[in-house]
């Protein structure tokens, strides 16, 4: 009997380990070692960290990566604060069809892919878009108006990417929040403010730490948005990588900056856990 | 994260129907094993070439005429550059790169395979282009590419609103301020050094030199940014720029004037006074096609004369096939006559061979430039 267990225990794990192994640890390895190649002269490499030099060395690679994180950091922000509402209405306040409704709407979205999206912002925003339109139809501006192209623009794009990743975990966090608590805190005299900040946000954390998690995997890993939203200036870390290794065909400075990236983000998700005192079984059990 | 666009495709296996169903199971995984190990049958050709290059036209007769089945893919040089790595020049049959892109990544990476000239029909082709084209393409003493469509990049113009525009270095000028746009790759690097008075060709040869000439390009191309609306990626989406009036001077592929030109007669492609610069595409054989006689069976049908005037009509560029040009249409005629006076086509400015390592210093660059205020 127990080796029977055992055995479903094997063969139900070996999906996952061939999974990992073959599609994230190898590569990885694979990757990390090509990262640690310099090439001497045509069709010769040698081991060495030129790679990483380089990265340091470049205060332009240096300057994007930092942009990078930042604007992750922030977008991440925007769409919690932009998130939060959101989610707390159609948890606690929207009741029955009302509430699968909305909740079907957050989804809508993303039933097309992350490129029609991104046109779809295009259209709007560009010089001769929508809103620009509209806003010369309706005599407010004088004059077409560029609102492509800017960092503005890859902040809503990316704010509007991730929404339903920071929405989804804070709806069922908020869900098992039982509204006798809110209740009582009522009762014993607590402002709509300090009810916020003592009960709902502390039982909501580990559904804020897991969105933020991902909404800033999904920022720092985004190269559609930044690309197409940013224009001339996009300037993203993942930009930097695409070039390296399709344009340039430099895979070792390519695969160096791979490196640095998921260094970097695995930093922040520690240092994140960290500070807010969470941990990985709980926010993502 | 990271994709670097690796295609793992393997061709669909027929199965045939069996009684017993381990027997089916057993032929099935045998099956799937062989066509895993054995990507492609002989007679599948699977292409790897620019967009419209392969029209569904085309493609249809050569299945017709010769019984073989053609899986297009449609990329650019970098991307085809990056694939054939990735797979040591496996996953394709045929490949069209530019022509200066073949010697440097051959000797570099061993990508592409010999190309067997007593298989091709040397009398389709144009002779002067095909002489130079396996001139360009030679390593080592074996020729690895044949000229297939040629074409060049100049500047596209709204000619009532951006008259004044005759070369590159035009497009940083304070009138058409915003509304400009170029892209961020090597054709702008050399357009702009050639516009400034400088030959970045004869330096190819001196990595001191070019860094030098790419060091006023960059100082240029930063100066001018402001200038700039956004650097195009895609034809489509310069199209889409030049068409809504957002964008009224650009650096660009004469096609893509061409295009413009047939919606409104005011935009057209201008041969830049420093010189167009032309570019060939090639066929090329991946090191480890699988389908060589497709390949050549290919080649041979498109360069027919009448298949090469489709091929022009699809892609909008001519081809190297000699006599097609008479089954062209008369509008692309005209258009091509009137962009390229016969002074101008002597001063299209044709791509050497790129020698290994150049991308480097040229990549530097436009990184510096992508991140300048």
């Amino acid at each position: 009997m127990r080796d029977g267990t055992r055995l479903g225990f094997i063969l139900l794990l070996t999906p996952l380990l061939l999974w990992l192994s073959l599609l994230i640890i190898i590569p990885h390895i694979d990757m990390f070692l090509v990262s640690l190649r310099e090439r001497v002269g045509v069709g010769k490499y040698e081991i060495s960290p030129a790679n990483y030099l380089t990265f340091l060395q470049e205060p332009l690679y240096l300057w994007t990566f930092m942009r990078t994180a930042v604007m992750s950091v922030l977008a991440t922000l925007i769409t919690l604060i932009v998130g939060f509402p959101v989610a707390y209405y159609i948890a606690k306040m929207a009741k029955g069809r009302i509430q699968s409704l909305l909740f079907l709407l957050c989804l809508v979205p993303f039933w097309v892919s992350e490129l029609v999206r991104t046109f779809g912002w295009m259209i709007l925003l560009r010089e001769t878009g929508v809103i620009s339109s509209l806003l010369q139809y309706l005599g407010l501006i004088h004059g077409p108006v560029e609102m492509l192209y800017n960092d503005a623009a890859i902040m809503i794009g990316l704010v509007y990417t991730s929404m339903l990743f920071m929405v989804v975990p804070l709806i069922s966090t908020l869900g098992s929040l039982d509204d006798a608590v809110i209740e009582a805190g009522y009762d014993l005299g607590g402002s709509g403010p300090s009810i916020l900040w003592e009960i709902i946000i502390p039982h909501a954390m580990p559904g804020i730490v897991s969105g933020c998690i991902v909404v800033f995997m999904l920022s720092l890993g985004n190269y559609l948005t930044p690309t197409m939203l940013g224009g001339k200036d996009s300037l993203w870390f993942t930009e930097l990588i695409y070039s390296q290794f399709i344009v340039r065909f430099n895979w070792e400075l390519g695969a160096a900056f791979g490196f640095v990236l998921l260094i970097l983000s695995s930093f922040i998700v520690w240092a994140t856990l960290r500070l807010t005192g969470q941990t990985l079984e709980k926010t993502m059990g | 994260m990271i994709d670097p666009k690796i295609d793992f495709r393997t061709k669909g296996v027929v199965m045939q129907k069996r009684r017993g169903s381990l027997k089916f199971i057993v032929s099935v995984a045998t099956v799937s094993l062989l066509g895993l190990a054995h990507s492609a049958s002989a007679d599948t050709l699977r292409l790897l070439t620019w967009g419209g290059y392969a029209p569904e036209n085309v493609v249809t007769l050569f299945e017709e005429e010769t019984g073989n089945t053609v899986e297009v893919t449609k990329s650019n040089n970098e991307e085809m550059i990056a694939k054939l790595r990735a797979t040591g020049g496996g996953g394709f049959d045929l490949v069209q790169p530019s022509q200066d892109r073949i010697a440097g990544p051959q000797a570099e990476f061993g990508i592409y395979k010999p190309i067997d000239l007593s298989k091709i029909d040397a009398a389709q082709f144009i002779p002067s282009m095909l002489e130079a084209t396996k001139g360009n393409t030679t390593v080592d003493g074996e020729i690895y590419g044949v000229p297939h469509v040629w074409g060049t990049s100049g500047l596209v113009l709204d000619t009532t609103k951006a008259a004044d525009v005759k070369d590159y270095t035009d497009l940083c000028n304070a009138d058409v301020a915003g509304k400009v746009s170029y892209r961020l790759k090597r054709p702008t690097l050399i357009g702009f050094a050639f516009a400034m008075g400088m030959d970045p060709f004869a330096a190819y040869g001196d990595e001191a030199a070019y860094t030098d000439i790419m060091n006023k390009v960059e100082a240029k191309l930063i100066e001018c940014k402001p200038n700039v609306k956004t650097y195009w990626g895609g034809g489509d989406e310069l199209l889409n720029l030049v068409r809504s009036g957002e964008v009224v001077a650009a650096m660009a592929w004469d096609t893509g004037g061409w295009k413009l030109n047939a919606d409104n007669p005011d935009i057209t492609f201008v041969a830049p006074s420093s010189g167009a610069l032309g570019w060939i595409d090639t066929f090329a054989l991946p090191a480890k096609g699988k389908a060589d006689d497709a390949a050549y069976a290919w080649i041979n049908f498109v360069m027919q004369p009448k298949i090469a005037a489709m091929i022009t009509e699809a892609a909008g560029n001519f081809t190297a096939s000699k006599g097609a040009d008479e089954f062209v249409s008369a509008d692309l005629k005209a258009r091509y006559q009137a962009s390229f006076p016969p002074e101008a086509v002597d001063n299209i400015k044709w791509y050497p061979p790129v020698p290994a390592g150049l991308e480097a210093i040229e990549g530097g660059v436009l990184d510096r430039v992508k991140a300048a205020n």
